[in-house]
């Protein structure tokens, strides 16, 4: 019904997570209209459901240009920030004074060190600096930290953001400058005729000259009807949320983290769970809760107010997947791992690419071609 | 704005008297009240203010669920008043911002 109202977009966005907000927040400058179409409550939504680090130190291993676009992104975070106070009034909290990766025992210090050394080593990847840090420096970062923890692997790259609030400062974003934000429409079907696509949704037709598909973890079955070939694979992360305290100034953790408002977040799990993204199971809890209790001790006597389970949007090999469709010239595909970190990239570097129809030779490496070597 | 079912009229039998502090002040209230309902009975309603904004708040839901309803009680901080009885002697004080975690 309310479709036939709709003018022919410029560009249409799947999905409203992170990703696709971020896209169409950056495609503003470079198409006349936007709109983006995303689901109803129900729906997976990593983009709610995240821990909120802007992270650099672990990404990767196994595809050194990865290391380099995460590295760009946290350098233009800054500006990202800024535009949206700027743009909306909302501060989302961004934070870059440097992250650690706690480590507990020789074990894991060495193990972390030798991962470490060959990321840096691989081919890609655009030296920045890194140390591994004793208990007595990070101490220094973390006050209160625990003995256990003899270790760290710090880098100033890495830092927080508040991500609902990042969310809301792109939605706030949309509303005044003519974005139209589209839920309960999730795409069905998509053609494309004449050099216009046509996505079928509940609520009718939507038609657009372009398209991005940013539909998280359903890229796969949306990417096959454009011709693109992306095999996912969601990953599970569980989340305890701990009551608000006042500050600790303490440097973000890659698994605990303190929110700007006070909220204490214990993270987060990596599992192969499927699609059940319902339930939270006390063995992992009871794994991060010790986790977090032992880096920060003075954390036992803090209350736990509530606990989550959420999806990763994950390719089957953890990397970000950027590409145009070579059957449907004008649909793009976006999909990656850490749409928190990637957001300032995504918005700042990767729409002004769409908008101008052609992605960049450096992001080559990020295409789908990799999952259809040949393997013998 | 809160009444006991007593002086409500019901018939309720009153309780054995607990008498408690808040904020240094005495206050009766009943054996097996809530630090929540005492609050309430004693006709103050707003127990603390939210650690973001500093707006003050009172019990909401009296279950266990809101948060809405944290004191601090014989020295610990953020403590549900619904989910604690008076006891003879309790100190409660007023929970104004974030507690407060100890490094
Ligand atoms: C536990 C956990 C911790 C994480 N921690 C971090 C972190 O610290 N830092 C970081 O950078 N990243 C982190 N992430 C990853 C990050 O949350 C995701 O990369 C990001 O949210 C992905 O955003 P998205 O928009 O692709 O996906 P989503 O948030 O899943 O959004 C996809 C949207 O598409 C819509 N959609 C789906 N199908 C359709 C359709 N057919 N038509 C229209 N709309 C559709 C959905 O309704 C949804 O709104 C974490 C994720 C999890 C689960
Ligand atoms: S009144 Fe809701 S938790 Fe106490």
């Amino acid at each position: 019904m309310a479709a036939a109202h709709h003018p022919e977009f410029d560009v249409a966005i799947v999905g409203g997570g992170l990703v696709g907000s971020s896209l169409a927040y950056g495609l503003r400058d470079g198409a006349e209209s936007i709109a983006v179409l995303d689901e109803g409550d129900v729906a997976l939504r990593a983009s709610r459901g995240n821990f909120g680090l802007v992270w650099l130190q672990s990404k990767g291993f196994g595809m050194g240009a990865y290391s380099r676009w995460t590295l760009g992104s946290t350098r233009l975070w800054p500006r990202l920030a800024a535009r949206l106070l700027d743009e909306t009034g909302i501060d989302v909290a961004l934070e870059q004074k440097g992250g650690l990766t706690p480590l507990m025992g020789d074990y894991e210090i060495e193990a972390r060190l030798a991962w470490v050394n060959k990321l840096m080593a691989q081919p890609g990847v655009e030296p920045y600096e890194w140390k591994l840090l004793d208990h007595h420096q990070a101490a220094s970062l973390v006050p209160g930290l625990g003995p256990d923890v003899t270790g760290a692997i710090w880098t100033p790259h890495d830092g927080i953001v508040n991500p609902l609030k990042l969310l809301r400062a792109f939605h706030t974003a949309f509303e005044r400058s003519g974005v139209r934000y589209l839920p309960h429409h999730g795409v069905t079907r998509i053609t494309q005729a004449g050099g216009v696509f046509s996505l079928e949704t509940p609520k009718g037709t939507i038609r657009a000259r372009k398209i991005v598909l940013a539909s998280g973890l359903r890229n796969g079955e949306l990417g096959e009807q454009v011709g693109l070939h992306l095999p996912m694979a969601p990953q599970r992360g569980q989340i305890i949320v701990l009551e608000r305290t006042r500050p600790l100034h303490a440097t973000p953790m890659v698994t605990l983290r303190q929110n700007d408002e006070g909220s204490w977040l214990v993270g987060d799990s990596q599992e192969d769970a499927g699609y059940a993204d319902h339930v939270t199971t006390l063995p992992v809890l009871a794994t991060l809760a010790d986790r977090a209790v032992r880096t920060l001790p003075a954390l036992k006597e803090v209350r736990a107010v509530r606990a989550w389970s959420a999806l990763r949007v994950r390719a089957q090999d953890g990397f970000p997947v950027y590409e145009q469709s070579a059957s449907h010239p004008g649909a793009f595909i976006v999909t990656c791992h850490s749409g928190v970190t990637l957001a300032a990239t995504h918005a700042l570097t990767l729409a002004p690419m769409i908008a101008a129809g052609a992605l960049a030779p450096e992001l080559d490496t990020f295409s789908t071609r990799r999952f259809h070597v040949q393997k013998t | 704005m809160f009444r006991r079912l007593e002086a409500a009229g019901t018939g309720a039998a009153p309780g054995r008297t607990v008498r408690i502090s808040v904020d240094g002040g005495a206050i009766e209230c009943r054996e097996g009240d809530s630090v929540a309902a005492a609050l309430l009975a004693a006709g103050m309603p707003a127990c603390r203010d939210t650690a973001v904004s500093g707006t003050p708040r009172g019990p909401f839901c009296m279950m266990g669920v809101c948060y809405d309803c944290l004191v601090g009680i014989d020295g610990r901080a953020n403590q549900q008043a619904c989910m604690t009885r008076v006891r003879e002697g309790m100190a409660v004080v007023r929970q104004t911002g974030a507690r407060e975690v100890s490094a």
